[in-house]
């Protein structure tokens, strides 16, 4: 219980080169891997991530000239410029236009010089001639402004859920269909993922939702993921940097197979047709499923092998080409074993309807997705559908009561406001609304199928709810 | 049935949620031979309840019916017995995140309270991690372990029955994440930095009023906790229904057709009938929500 072995659980805390990681400066974030001599660009300066290996997660890095990075002592961070001399209110402050008596001349000299960003923004306070007349918080907040623009620091973070759903929400919302994080998190609890369940995940938000359900299962159950055209796109479950057990887990299964494996005529091993489907779904633009190559471990060993055999005569490398043609051909046909093997697995998981949730977070209609997928799931299990726009959510609703087979069902939205809290200066800063997108959530039950209460029709069970309902 | 594994069938001992609608259901505690009473009629639990799968409908014995559910945190929240105030779901699920929880995690947690808080993070941490939970009040303390131990989770909590402020959390450098729902958390940021991994971890306070949060934040300012943020999450949860909209009558489509004759009657043909009405579905908001629960604030314990 006590505090034993650190020099084992540092290792788990240290930046490794390979380990996929979050760029954070100031509120911005960016995903990254750690690669030696990779230049990676980020809030318009460029830098190489070398340095950063062996340090511990969580290092502030100052961004050297050579884009090297050095570790910041994190004590050393908050010497700012003390602040001496303060006026009480702007009356005599003028906006002429001179109070800065360096010139970007002098400023870009200055950096030239290779000064430090927190001496460029001491300089700028010394030859400001407002500066002492302002306000003790405006001195603050003039400070704050220009460390952003000239301090040039990176913290290198693990990514999580938290991170990587603030990171895609601010820099790409379109690609996670808008799912603001707090919606993401309603929808982890209100599905109620946990290790040991059995998950079934449809979702066209880069991954980002398979990447949080995978984190919240610890590598403990299985995750089926379900999804449209090629393959699964998982360019933001790759930034969480799961370890291999994890894929372990996961299973994935083409929509478009559904209908089959529901009607019990999945075709598994007719070779011909299951194959050019399945061979197509690689090469369809768009759909570049980001995993095989890089999580199987073969990152760079075409390539090393090519810079290989280069400088060898031309007829070898003619019979080389052909022997790596064959070679592509025997690659080609152990892959496509491979993925009916991995499509007969995800469909055996399926087939047995006893999935312990369903996540749903679509750009697609989410109806016939959710009344399709919910056939998967056990009775008295949660499912949580995500929709940019609620009138379709109405309609699942709707169609829900009509059908029956689950309740408990609740149409929901989040709103997320952000403070700051200062001495003296406490007010919310910015009020995020609608943007956040809409949520239905239910329970499924046993499907009406039980004899005695054939008659009855109702899909809740109390009687007055649905009379106050149909009431409005 | 656990709280943190899902069973197929009910068994004697487990903890059932019975469903009557939205806003009427209530937990029972499963045993052979006993009775349950609603407003449909009695339930018996050895030949309505044990062996059944959970998610059935159960007929009680005037007729009605009602649906058998698993328990779930989120169902127990809203079904708990009330000892304090308690925090619901839609704070609970930000917590969750935001605290970056996951299997394995340890976390520490003051107070227990009535337990909602705790049940979601064993849920979350299972079936590797800690919850190390501290509640001053002895009574409650002791009431918690018994329910922890009641919906078997009990082998990954502790509870202490100690004052947090005081003689923090029992536990030095193991946590990966704090929460703090106290009057006076500011007082139990040390406690909580020390509770915390040396490598550091994520913390979260929850305060109903703003002079809590400015001094917490204050204190975690001092602490050396970095990336503060304070935030507030508000739920509104519509409902679905059909409304009719009256369409207006603005009289017959040609006056000099129809004639000044039929004052009383706006009743030409080919225009809507005085009292036509369009139907259509919306999601409308309560009319009262929830405006306010409280400010969570966040913090990272930063590398020392």
């Amino acid at each position: 219980m006590a505090n034993n072995g650190d020099d084992v659980t540092d290792a788990q805390f240290t930046i490794k080169e390979g380990d996929c990681v979050v760029l954070k400066r100031g509120d911005v974030f960016k995903a990254a891997q750690i690669q030696k001599k990779r230049k990676v660009i980020f809030e318009k300066q460029w830098f190489l991530l070398d340095n950063a290996i062996g340090e511990l997660y969580g290092t502030t890095f100052e961004v050297a000239s050579g884009g090297t990075l050095q570790p910041l002592k994190p004590k050393h961070n908050e010497c700012s410029a003390e602040i001496k001399e303060a006026g009480t209110d702007n009356r005599n402050i003028v906006d002429d236009g001179r109070s800065q008596k360096l010139t970007r001349d002098d400023i870009e000299t200055l950096k030239g010089q290779g000064l430090k960003g927190q001496e460029i923004v001491q300089q700028l306070v010394e030859n400001s001639t407002t500066f002492r007349d302002k306000t003790e918080f405006a001195q603050e907040k003039y400070i704050k402004k220009k460390k952003k623009k000239y301090e040039n620091i990176v913290t290198i973070l693990k990514p999580s859920t938290r991170i990587l759903a603030q990171m895609y929400h601010g820099r790409e919302p379109g690609k996670i269909c808008h799912l603001r994080y707090d919606s993401l998190a309603q929808m982890l609890t209100l599905g109620n993922v946990h290790a040991g369940t059995k998950m079934i995940v449809f979702e066209t938000c880069a991954g980002l939702v398979l990447g949080a359900v995978m984190e919240r299962m610890g590598g403990h159950g299985s995750v089926i993921q379900m999804y449209p055209g090629g393959g699964p796109v998982r360019a933001a479950t790759e930034s969480f940097g799961f370890p291999e057990r994890f894929h372990q887990t996961l299973h994935e299964f083409p929509l478009c197979k559904v209908n089959a494996l529901l009607a019990g005529k999945l075709s598994l091993d007719a070779e011909g047709k299951g194959e050019e489907a399945d061979a197509g779904p690689g090469d369809a633009p768009g759909a570049v499923p980001a995993n095989p190559a890089a999580m199987e471990g073969e990152e760079g060993s075409p390539e090393a092998e090519s810079m290989d055999t280069s400088p060898e005569g031309p007829g070898k490398e003619r019979e080389e080409r052909d022997r790596r043609r064959e070679d592509k051909a025997q690659e080609k046909k152990v892959k496509m074993a491979e993925k009916r093997k991995k499509l007969s697995a995800a469909a055996a998981l399926l087939q047995g309807r006893d999935a312990d949730g369903l996540v749903i977070a679509s750009r697609l209609h989410p109806c016939p997705v959710l009344l399709g997928l919910l056939k998967f799931v056990a009775p008295s299990r949660p499912f949580v559908v995500f929709c940019q726009y609620r009138e379709p959510l109405i309609e699942c609703y709707t169609k829900l009561r009509e059908q029956g087979g689950a309740i408990n069902l609740r149409l929901s939205e989040t709103w997320l406001r952000h403070y700051q809290v200062l001495p003296n200066r406490t007010h919310p800063v910015l009020l995020m609304s609608g943007g956040g997108g809409y949520l239905l959530s239910g329970t499924t039950v046993m499907a009406e199928a039980s004899q005695p209460s054939g008659s009855q029709r109702a899909e809740e069970p109390s009687l007055k709810r649905k009379l106050a309902e149909t009431e409005g | 049935m656990s709280f943190v594994e899902y069973a197929d069938l009910i068994q004697e001992g487990d903890v059932a949620i019975i469903f009557m609608g939205h806003d009427s259901m209530f937990p029972v505690k499963v045993q052979q031979g006993a009775q349950t009473q609603t407003r449909y009629g009695v339930i018996r639990h050895s030949t309505d309840l044990i062996g059944r799968r959970f998610g059935s409908k159960v007929t009680c014995s005037k007729g009605g019916w009602v649906y058998v559910l698993h328990p779930t945190p989120e169902l127990w929240t809203l079904n708990l017995p009330h000892r304090t105030q308690i925090l619901y779901t839609t704070d609970i699920a930000n917590i969750t995140m935001m605290l970056e929880l996951k299997p394995g995690s340890v976390v520490c947690e003051s107070g227990t309270g009535s337990g909602s808080l705790s049940h979601a993070i064993l849920r979350t941490i299972a079936p590797t991690g800690r919850l190390y939970t501290v509640e001053f009040h002895q009574q409650r303390a002791e009431k918690a372990i018994e329910e922890f131990r009641e919906h078997k989770v009990g082998h990954l909590v502790t509870v202490l029955n100690q004052d947090v402020c005081k003689d923090g959390f029992g536990v030095t450098g193991v946590a990966d994440a704090v929460f703090l729902d106290i009057p006076s958390p500011w007082e139990a940021i040390g406690h909580a930095k020390s509770a915390i991994k040396r490598h550091g971890g994520r913390l979260c306070s929850f305060s109903p009023c703003i002079e809590q949060v400015q001094r917490t934040c204050a204190a975690l300012a001092e602490h050396g906790f970095g990336e503060i943020c304070t935030l507030e999450v508000l739920l509104r949860v519509f409902d679905v229904r059909s409304v009719s909209l009256a369409l207006p009558d603005f009289g017959p489509d040609d006056p000099l057709q129809a004639g000044p004759d039929a004052p009383g009657e706006g009743g030409a043909p080919g225009t809507p009938a005085a009292n036509a009405t369009v139907t259509c579905k919306t999601a409308m908001p309560p009319r009262e929500m929830a405006g306010h629960t409280g400010y969570l604030t966040f913090a990272t314990k930063s590398l020392v």
